[in-house]
């Protein structure tokens, strides 16, 4: 148990740092790229997404660690969901409330976060055998992971796609009185899975031991 | 008590139901009126943006009852509807119903002395739903403002049409041929294309389309024509 | 002609995966032989059809405002849309979970073909996507949300066979060291979408 250990012994850390890079959910474990890569257009939303996936991953996490000694194993999967459908209305109908803008960018992908196999992977795999305040680092740092990919993935295809980040204007209008366009090809939804296998291809080189044999 | 008896995951899954249920209903009951003031909110503020009226999100609705005057429903004859709140219709579920049913809402506002008619659109574009507000000054014929919106356009291509330059280019276009025709002349009616290739800055029936958009900006023409064609019998008989 | 339309747009135009990444993780952790691709795929076409006409019900009758006004004229201001999530989800999982035991009773050669894969498909992003993409176009009648559903299988089906045997040819070529496996499949996928995008704009 953790009460024994400090709460940030080296072991928790490493639950914290790992997922940011050594096991990252997108680009090591292959989880959760459905729901990512159609927001990425913008930063604004690739940002809220992310936010909403932590809320999400984290509180599930925690939740599932607390009842996992109470929860039947047949119905297993099922509590899962709903615990995580719940939360998630709870983030749709918050954000509909206070970021209605976004909420509308967002559309249907906020109910696909219950889907998201990073969160159910999550849960099956760490927060089933741990504690909650494991589960807790573990929640936050595959969020963070997670995010990380979405917004380096949004920067690009913000950056090039339109020249703005976060909606202002960052390519100034002389560029373009030179004769400089935007990559309109950027800001289809193709071109999100191209980032991340250069990204992907970036991170392998940098870091050989990941590489597939 | 054993984890795994029938006994055990029955009283489990309902109690989990019944926490679950609550919980939400709780959240979603809390937050319903903010959620549709949001909705509100932005349905007024697109009115209000086409006569180029900006207004804080406090004040939205002392500044929209302000300027709005009149709001009716137009029936397809020309007569008004009284009994029938008009900033309540729903274009999409009432261009459903059988014509003669319909309701169009038609918003008439009143700007530094003068009486503007705004025209809520809605149609199909490439991929899924399109709409704005189009807004027609005294002459019921010059448009002096327009905004439009989509669901999910191709993002920098057909979703352009949301951005203010493209609304700003059918300000000064005029919907009829020949002015002094009237309303319901047969091919009077004229309406704005979206010009693939672009068109003179003097063409007073067309805009620009935007390039790779063209099925989007087709599809916003004939929304355009569509939707203003249900008001002319409307406008010739005031 | 309405609904033969909508079958092709969904199969081609509005492809699960190559228009909305729907359905990835799954697509990328199964795509290594056509044969395996070949039986996920079957099964979620089998899913999909299943779970969109139910979902539709539960929609038009249930959770919508003003849906419940066939209990009487005292329910139809009650807006249960809330719930939709979890309801969706609780019918996925559990006609996936009714799915896999009729399977296993009637048909066990199909059973032990299918049979891995169904687990799989109650978190398949691609499922539940249908399920809120027929709430949001407001489909008219059943008949719209099941061909929808069918179509979407379909092009599910057609994607993962594409990039199986994409990927099968691929483990004999000479791609760099870092980008073998997942990256490479990630920027093939990204250009056979540019490719569908050619569909786009088609009608019937």
């Amino acid at each position: 148990m953790s009460d024994k250990e400090g709460l940030f012994s080296k072991k928790n850390l490493k639950l914290l740092k790992d997922p940011l890079d050594d096991n990252n959910p997108i680009s090591i474990q292959v989880l959760g790229i459905c729901s990512a890569l159609a927001i990425t257009v913008k930063l604004e939303p690739a940002i809220v997404m992310s936010i909403s996936v932590l809320f999400v991953l984290t509180a599930s996490n925690v939740l599932v660690s607390l009842l996992r000694n109470m929860i039947p194993n047949r119905i297993r999967i099922i509590v899962q969901l709903v615990i995580v459908a719940a939360l998630v209305i709870l983030v749709d109908q918050v954000l509909k409330a206070y970021s209605y803008e976004v909420s509308k960018q967002l559309s249907v992908f906020v109910g696909l976060i219950i889907t998201n196999c990073i969160i159910m992977g999550r849960l099956e795999a760490f927060a089933l055998g741990n504690s909650p305040w494991k589960a807790f680092l573990d929640g936050i740092g595959n969020s963070a992971g997670y995010g990380i990919i979405l917004i380096i993935v949004a920067f690009f295809r913000e950056l090039l796609g339109s020249g703005k980040l976060y909606g202002r204007q960052i390519i100034p209008q002389s560029f373009y009185d030179f004769g400089y366009q935007n990559n309109g090809l950027m800001l289809l939804a193709p071109m999100a899975l191209i980032v991340v296998g250069v990204l992907i291809w970036v991170q392998r080189s940098r870091n050989r031991k990941l590489i597939e044999k | 008590m054993d984890r795994n008896s029938n006994a055990y995951t029955f009283i489990f899954a309902v109690t989990l139901v019944v926490v679950v249920a609550a919980l939400l209903a709780y959240t979603s009951t809390s937050l319903k009126p903010m959620q549709d003031n949001n909705v509100r909110n932005e349905k007024m503020q697109n009115i209000l943006t086409t006569l180029n009226i900006q207004s804080e999100k406090s004040a939205i609705e002392s500044t929209f009852n302000q300027y709005i005057k009149q709001q009716l429903s137009v029936k397809i004859d020309g007569s008004v509807d009284t009994e029938t709140n008009a900033f309540t219709i729903d274009l999409k579920k009432e261009l459903k119903k059988p014509l003669n049913e319909q309701r169009f809402p038609l918003y008439i506002a009143e700007k530094d002395g003068k009486t503007f008619y705004i025209v809520p659109l809605f149609g199909a574009g490439l991929w899924d739903s399109i709409w704005g507000y189009i807004a027609l000054g005294e002459d019921k014929n010059t448009i002096i403002g327009a905004v439009f919106d989509h669901k999910a356009e191709t993002p920098g291509l057909g979703a352009e049409i949301n951005q203010k330059w493209f609304g700003d280019m059918f300000i000064g276009k005029k919907i009829l041929k020949d002015a002094n025709l009237g309303f319901t002349t047969e091919g009077n009616f004229v309406s704005v294309a979206v010009v693939k290739g672009g068109t003179p800055d003097d063409n007073l029936h067309g805009v620009d389309g935007i390039s790779g958009g063209t099925i989007t900006g087709d599809a916003l023409a004939r929304m355009v024509h569509e939707r203003m064609s249900n008001y002319l019998p409307y406008f010739q008989n005031n | 002609m309405e609904l033969a339309n909508l079958f092709v747009k969904s199969i081609f135009i509005e492809n699960m995966i190559f228009a909305y990444f729907l359905g990835m993780c799954s697509y990328l952790a199964v795509s290594k032989t056509v044969k395996t691709g070949v039986g996920l795929g079957a099964a979620v076409i089998f899913v999909l059809t299943i779970t969109l006409p139910i979902n539709y019900l539960l929609d038009n009758y249930i959770l919508k405002q003003g849906a419940l006004a066939w209990l009487g004229a005292g329910y139809a201001e009650i807006d249960l849309s809330f719930l939709s999530f979890i309801l969706f989800i609780a019918v996925i999982a559990s006609m996936v979970q009714l799915v896999e035991m009729i399977i296993e009773r009637f048909s066990p050669a199909l059973y032990s073909e299918l049979g891995i894969f169904l687990p799989l498909i109650a978190v398949n992003c691609a499922i539940l996507g249908g399920s809120l993409f027929m709430q949001q176009k407001d489909f008219v009648s059943i008949t719209e949300a099941t061909v929808y559903g069918f179509g979407s299988g379909i092009g599910w089906l057609l994607a993962i066979v594409a990039i199986a045997a994409i990927r099968e040819k691929i483990a004999y070529s000479n791609v760099p060291a870092p980008l073998k496996g997942l990256g490479i499949t990630f920027i093939i996928t990204g250009l056979m979408a540019i490719g569908f995008m050619s569909f786009m704009g088609i009608k019937l």
